[in-house]
């Protein structure tokens, strides 16, 4: 009977109501957690998969080798190269295209590459501007390797006990 | 006078409250649904066809992107079968990491589930805060994955790497404070796992918050209590799994009933709800919060005292680490042919299922001996509850289609497939 009443004034003096607003009261005035975006960015663990990338040796020489691994591991056939040897008899790309919209981000590709030529960089706010930009070439790809090459370094150092 | 007649509407594709891509054609009496009946396949990629084309281990990022928001649990039942089939033994902490990563899947999952329907019933704020507590688990998930959501983190035979033993921090702007800065890297000072261990102390308090904006809440109760009620005779004929089930009074759950992984040395409860109707189905949910709250951090115990392999070192099924590869010839064709042409299975076929957060997850797969699967079979589990919408909604009004929606945890990335 008490419980009854009790249960009844609660609810006629919208007890509930006000224990709801007493929480979304108190985050009102709250510390912030939020962040502005571009400006302020969320922190990114060593391992982020995102935009890929071509490494070089520390003397210029490209590190890809044309083993053609990460282009039979692509689970999205995102990776398209082609191959010849070079006059000083090694072996390289004449052509290494990957197709952004195919790609899934696994990450595999990485994994894959014997020697940590192609790798997935930090890099995930990119854009296209017209149609066919989405696949980046051999070049590109290299140039995006020259341009995070430090950041990709430290990456791989700090990872390197787990892999 | 003329005859009433019934009208048909067409709710979706394209509704806010459709989730995702359900059509469904409603015969309406006046604001009464006399029947309803989904239309699916608009989010249809061929999940089961593209595997059968793909060496087994290219499949792993797929399975994330069937039901999108529980996706470790997707690759965990995806890897169990081929673990089944292979017949090989998964080191006892990569147990602990997949189980750990299963409930923090599952957390991520009720979450999202509980904003979305709180969102579609007319609770704006749990949105908000549910998001709060999710983007702390999707840190964790690209701390450890290095994706925020397809993670693609589960191999066969174990996962891919170990726990890091640094949460990235914060860095400092000119747009904030050190100070701010400082308080918002409190909690990453130490390892991924004392990341998860102070989120998940904290967050049966923020589970209370949940529960005080809703539990009491009159509005909340007006639109869910006796809604959608579902017999346990009925779940089950309809074949009914996870929160759905359990939320009519059956007590089932793969995780106690035929225990994975270290499932079996886990002390954790099974919520069941008594009514089976929308509210039970929420307090079910809520509850499995709680509950996995506990798992994680009995897990955390665990594997901070333990240490050992996480990947099984059956170099047949699993790469070498980087560092044989490279020195040793046996560990370096051991990679080129795993990453090239991958593993054969033994012929056979097998079913391997997880106690999924929307319900049983289960992968059936036949093998001809080959390096690809001859034939794989999805059980999505939204998909046995949502064919039960016409039973469920029958009677109802409109508005609440859109609440006994919500509570069956509807994602079309499983149910199309």
């Amino acid at each position: 009977m008490k419980r009854r009443l009790i249960s009844w004034l609660k609810s006629f003096f919208f007890w509930e109501l006000f224990q709801g607003l007493r929480v979304t009261g108190r985050y009102f005035f709250a510390r912030k957690f939020t962040i502005r975006f571009p400006e302020e960015r969320t922190p990114k663990s060593p391992r982020y998969r995102g935009l890929h990338a071509l490494r070089r040796y520390p003397n210029g020489e490209e590190r890809c080798i044309a083993c053609k691994l990460c282009e039979a591991v692509c689970p999205a056939l995102a990776i398209t190269i082609d191959s010849e040897e070079r006059e000083d008899g090694t072996r390289r790309t004449t052509r290494y295209d990957i197709d952004l919209f195919k790609c899934v981000y696994c990450g595999f590709c990485e994994e894959a590459c014997p020697v940590d030529a192609v790798v997935l960089t930090r890099f995930h706010d990119f854009h296209f501007e017209e149609r066919g930009q989405q696949v980046i070439r051999k070049l590109d790809l290299l140039k995006l390797g020259d341009r995070f090459e430090e950041e990709i370094a430290t990456d791989r150092q700090t990872e390197s006990k787990y892999r | 006078m003329s005859e009433l007649h019934n009208y048909t509407l067409n709710f979706g594709p394209q509704h806010p409250a459709a989730h995702g891509v359900l059509r469904l054609i409603l015969e309406m009496e006046g604001e009464v649904i006399t029947r309803a009946d989904p239309h699916i396949g608009l989010l249809h990629r061929g999940t089961e066809k593209l595997a059968e084309s793909k060496p087994y281990n290219h499949s792993i990022g797929y399975m994330d992107r069937l039901d999108y928001v529980s996706m470790m649990c997707n690759e965990h039942a995806y890897v169990l079968a081929i673990e089944k089939l292979l017949g090989i033994d998964v080191p006892i902490r990569a147990q602990y990491i997949r189980v750990m990563f299963d409930e923090i899947t599952r957390l991520l999952n009720h979450l999202l589930w509980l904003g979305a329907h709180g969102l579609d019933i007319g609770a704006m704020t749990m949105f908000i805060y549910c998001f709060r507590e999710r983007e702390q688990l999707m840190d964790v998930y690209e701390a450890v994955t290095g994706a925020r959501m397809h993670a693609t983190y589960y191999r066969p035979g174990g996962v891919y790497r170990d726990l890091p033993d640094q949460m990235p921090q914060y860095e400092t702007t000119k747009w904030k404070s050190q100070q701010d800065i400082d308080y918002l890297n409190e909690s990453r000072k130490g390892s991924v796992l004392d990341f998860i261990e102070t989120f998940i102390d904290d967050f049966p308090n923020k589970v209370d918050e949940y529960e005080t904006l809703l539990t009491d809440n009159r509005i909340w109760k007006q639109r869910t209590v006796d809604i959608g009620i579902v017999t346990p005779q009925q779940a089950m004929d309809w074949g009914f799994t996870g929160p759905m089930l359990r939320g009519s009074g059956v007590e089932w759950d793969l995780r106690k009933k035929q225990p994975y992984e270290v499932y079996a040395r886990l002390d954790f409860d099974i919520p069941v709800g008594s009514n089976g109707d929308c509210y039970d189905r929420y307090l079910v949910r809520v509850e499995e919060m709680r509950q996995s709250a506990r798992i994680i951090k009995q897990c955390i115990q665990w594997l901070k005292n333990n240490s050992g392999p996480v990947i099984s070192n059956d170099h047949k099924v699993t790469p070498p680490n980087r560092e044989t590869m490279k020195n040793d010839m046996e560990a370096l064709i051991h990679h080129f042919k795993l990453f090239s042409e991958g593993y054969s299975v033994p012929a056979g076929e097998v079913y391997a299922a997880v106690e999924h957060p929307k319900g049983e997850f289960g992968i059936y797969l036949v093998s001809d001996g080959a390096n690809k699967p001859y034939r794989m079979k999805i059980r999505a589990a939204g998909f046995a509850h949502l064919s039960a919408i016409n039973e469920m909604v029958k009677g109802h009004m409109l508005a609440d289609l859109v609440a006994v929606m919500g509570t069956m945890d509807i994602v079309f990335g499983e149910i199309d497939r």
